[in-house]
């Protein structure tokens, strides 16, 4: 704990990249609980698309969800090398499938840069900005704005 | 420990009190002349005085007080405890579980409700019968000089900081002409073990009584038992002390006020002409070499650890006359042996009472249920491993798993019965209700309750109040008739409304029985009519017809009144219980009552479930919903419409629902030849057959919340982990049944009108 003190104390943030297809994304380390592998989930009826199903997490039900579809992109097609990050969203917890978990990032506010003028609603209101590292382009999401409180309302 | 949570502890105890405060006046209600009873039913209201006064709740204290005193005189026969006196008494019992809810939650009780119940409890410790007059404004309060004396009355063994409030109350005239100038008081003091158990010590309760006046003293050693027959603990002592006073009688008692419980205790006023002559109040010096004989004669070697006992009763005895110290030494000598088997004699008090009870966090324990869940669980999946691994079953690995799903069955039982509580709480809440409307609705009404230590889990009881309560309202609203109509059909015009509860195959089953008029079934089948709920020339049975009263938007009061009859009734009684997972059923007898039968499961952490398949998916189907499976043949199977099918069971035509086609497993309907039915009892009574792929088996399963990281998904009513380690969803029956028929009502009562 005192480690992230002295980072954050010192502008810096943590955050975890994680690969969708081709492209890279980040989020707040501090959202993160745990990342395991992809195990088969109970599939839910009603739910929407990006909506896997639940998993047991030693005795929490866990609802998983498919940041590709969630994105806006193509259904992930699970296999045993995706990995679930589990995240903590307000009081909830989620399980994020993502393709593959690439990288620790400590960075500070400057390094972000605002997202660009693009025409997509959805980018809008999840992108909280870009990142540039080693010429690579990462994008950071917002979980808050992905999930929020009231989910069965963005459902 | 800050003061809050002191606070908290308080209220806690307070509800305690109050429930023995009820139930003791009901006991009393009936006919019971206990003075243990009435004790009770003091000490309930002393307590929560004492505790309040500590907390500066004054309006509770001034509320306590005047109770306190109305029970007094009851305790001392000097008010004798009718049923109008016992009605203003539950009256008052009510009132101040208000005011300790009031001084809890902040806001207030009407004060027009305390004040006329104060004049009320003050005329009957006047030893007025509770009656129009005392409605009248008293003359101003006169400053009542006997008040004074007692607020100045020593309260030595006060420590919980109550604060007397000197009253100007005239509730204590009817002593005041006793108290003439310089009365004599003959006490007897015969303390009980307990009192010393408790610590108390007779020489200061004593030294304390030589203060209220001038006192004469004497030791009564008769019940002194030789010495090897002595129990080091008893208590054999006895006084018979002559105080003269100017005080009254209850400031002499105020002096046992915490002891009077453990011990004997007679205050009579002697005239003061006679007392001398007819009583030896002197100093009687013993004959102490009688005393010695005795134990030396008895001094045996296993006696010898008594000794100490002996020397200081024969102290005791010996110096009479300065009662202060050689009560001390009897006191402290008793109180050294109390010490020694101090825990002993806790185990013993316990014993006596209502047995030893920690208090526990809720958290803690549903924490400790969770886990005993994820045990059980995970034991389901060790064993499946091991079997499948494990072809010949015979090894000390499967012996060893087979004893370890023993205990963890036994430890799940265990920790279900530490949530598990009785019912009382809940039904005596009623009883206040039964009061409370029946005094609204001016009907003289009796709830006797049977089987109130049944015990079934804390959330069950948590929400069984409420339909629970809305039951009780109507059956005195509608059930029971005016007394007048009673006396007419050649009844009791006093009702009677009877709850029971107990335990049968698993579930807890309550019924709530009136001995009303019963159900007017022309009357409920024409309002049916009234309201669409079914068409005029339905013919339905009997049952059918009292199970129309839980018909949503069903009401059959006339005139809508305060108490019960806003439209929202039974209806909503049934899905509560519904959603409990319980049953609820009516029968009827024109003329002689209606009887409410509940079923509820006994706790809502684990539930008894089929484990089918629909679809490639695992569910969960609660065995309580299921009345029967069968295996449809194809000649059972009619289409009905477009695409509604029904299926014939018993000459009688039930709809069948594709589960897998209402949770959009899949798109479209399966074929039902190649599934099993289940015929489930839903919402409204109708019967339905739902269509799953194949049975897996029958198992208790742990359930889980779907919402606490989801969202509520209709069809599903929670979700729970099998033995695989995987999700499965458990089924919501009712809303099942209820998207396959869209929520209209008017199919539903047709078609529970044919079949």
């Amino acid at each position: 704990m005192s480690y992230a003190v002295k980072t954050l104390s010192q502008g810096n943030r943590e955050l975890i990249a994680f690969r969708i297809g081709d492209q890279e994304f980040c989020v707040n380390i501090m959202y993160v609980r745990e990342i395991r592998g992809w195990t088969q989930a109970t599939p839910m009826p009603h739910a929407p698309a990006y909506m896997m199903g639940v998993i047991n997490l030693r005795g929490v039900v866990l609802p998983i969800v498919d940041l590709a579809a969630r994105l806006g992109m193509r259904v992930a097609d699970p296999t045993a090398r995706h990995v679930i990050i589990v995240a903590q969203v307000g009081s909830r917890l989620v399980g994020l499938l993502v393709e593959a978990v690439s990288d620790i990032l400590t960075i500070t506010e400057e390094n972000i840069q605002p997202v660009p003028e693009i025409s997509s609603d959805l980018e809008k209101q999840y992108a909280r900005g870009i990142l540039a590292i080693e010429k690579r382009m990462i994008c950071l999401i917002e979980l808050d704005a992905l999930f929020p409180e009231k989910e069965s309302e963005a459902a | 420990m800050d003061m809050n949570e002191i606070k908290e502890i308080f209220f806690q105890e307070c509800e305690e009190q109050l429930a023995e405060l009820e139930s003791g006046l009901l006991k009393l209600n009936d006919g019971d002349r206990d003075p243990e009873t009435v004790n009770a039913v003091f000490r309930a209201v002393h307590s929560i005085k004492g505790g309040a006064g500590a907390f500066g709740l004054d309006d509770l204290v001034a509320f306590a007080h005047v109770f306190e005193t109305t029970l007094d005189c009851v305790r001392s026969n000097k008010l004798e405890p009718g049923p109008e006196v016992l009605k203003v008494m539950l009256k008052s019992a009510d009132v101040l579980a208000d005011l300790v809810t009031a001084s809890r939650d902040g806001g207030g009780v009407e004060e027009s409700r305390t004040r006329t119940l104060v004049k009320e409890l003050e005329a009957l410790a006047h030893g007025e019968m509770p009656s129009a007059s005392h409605d009248a404004p008293k003359p101003a309060a006169k400053p009542a000089p006997a008040a004074a004396p007692k607020a100045e009355a020593p309260k030595p063994t006060d420590d919980s900081g109550f604060q007397p409030i000197p009253f100007t109350f005239d509730d204590f005239g009817g002593d005041e002409e006793t108290v003439i100038e310089g009365s004599t008081f003959e006490v007897t003091f015969k303390p009980r073990r307990d009192l010393y158990a408790k610590g108390n010590e007779a020489a200061l309760l004593l030294r304390d009584l030589s203060r209220v006046g001038e006192m004469s003293i004497n030791c009564d050693t008769s019940t002194l038992p030789a010495l090897d027959k002595m129990d080091p603990e008893g208590s054999y002592f006895g006084w018979t002390a002559s105080v003269k006073t100017t005080k009254s009688e209850e400031d002499v008692r105020a002096v046992f006020e915490f002891a009077e419980w453990d011990c004997d205790l007679e205050v009579k006023l002697q005239e003061a002409t006679s007392s001398d002559e007819e009583l030896p109040m002197i100093p009687v010096p013993f004959d102490l070499s009688a005393l010695d004989d005795a134990t030396d004669g008895n001094l045996t070697d296993e006696a010898k650890a008594s000794e100490d006992d002996a020397s200081a009763a024969v102290a005791a005895a010996e110096t009479a006359s300065s009662i202060a110290r050689a009560a001390g030494a009897a006191a402290r000598a008793e109180r050294k042996d109390t010490a020694a088997a101090a825990a002993q004699n806790n185990a013993a008090a316990s014993a006596a009472g209502a047995g030893q009870t920690i208090r526990v966090d809720l958290d803690r324990v549903d924490r400790l249920i969770n886990l005993v869940g994820e045990l059980v669980i995970n034991q389901a999946m060790l064993s499946q491993s091991v079997i499948e691994n494990d072809a010949t079953g015979t090894s000390a690995v499967n012996m060893g798993l087979e004893e370890l799903q023993q205990l963890t069955r036994e430890i799940q039982d265990s920790v279900m019965a530490i949530r598990a509580q009785p019912v009382k709480p809940v039904f005596q809440r009623m009883s206040r209700i039964v009061r409370e409307v029946a005094d609204m609705v001016g009907k003289s009404i009796r709830l006797v309750t049977e089987g109130e230590n049944t015990e079934v889990d804390k959330t069950v009881i948590d929400k069984l109040a409420e339909p629970l309560t809305h039951m009780i309202r109507n059956a005195v609203d509608h059930g029971i008739e005016t007394p007048e109509k009673r006396e007419a059909a050649g009844k009791d015009p006093e009702g009677t409304i009877k709850l029971t509860a107990k335990h049968r195959s698993g579930r807890i089953l309550i019924e709530l029985q009136d001995d009303g008029a019963g159900i007017n079934r022309e009357r409920v089948k024409q309002k049916a009519i009234d309201n669409d709920l079914i068409t005029a020339d339905a013919n339905l049975s009997d049952e059918e017809i009292d199970n129309l009263i839980f018909a949503p938007g069903f009401s059959t009061a006339d005139k809508i009144s305060d108490i019960s009859g806003r439209g929202v009734g039974m209806d909503v009684v049934k899905r509560s219980i519904q959603a409990l997972g319980g049953r609820i059923n009516i029968s009827s007898r024109p003329g002689l009552g209606s009887t409410f039968t509940m079923s509820l499961p006994l706790t809502l952490a684990v539930l008894d479930g089929m484990v089918v398949t629909v679809a490639g998916q695992t569910l969960v189907v609660p065995l309580t919903a299921i009345v029967e499976t069968l295996q449809p043949e194809a000649s059972s199977i009619h289409s009905f419409g477009a695409n509604q099918r029904l299926i014939s069971i018993r000459n009688s035509f039930c709809p069948l629902v594709d589960v897998g086609r209402i949770l959009n497993f899949r798109a479209t309907q399966a074929n039902p030849v190649e599934g099993v039915a289940l015929l489930v009892e839903s919402e409204g009574g109708g019967q339905r057959a739902l269509m799953v792929d194949a049975i897996q088996g029958q198992r208790q399963v742990v359930i889980k919340s779907l919402e606490a990281n989801y969202t509520h998904v209709p069809g599903i009513a929670a979700a729970t982990i099998l033995g695989d380690g995987r999700v499965a969803l458990i089924l919501d029956v009712d809303a099942v049944v209820a998207a396959s028929r869209g929520q209209s009502l008017r199919a539903e009562m047709s078609l529970a009108a044919t079949g």
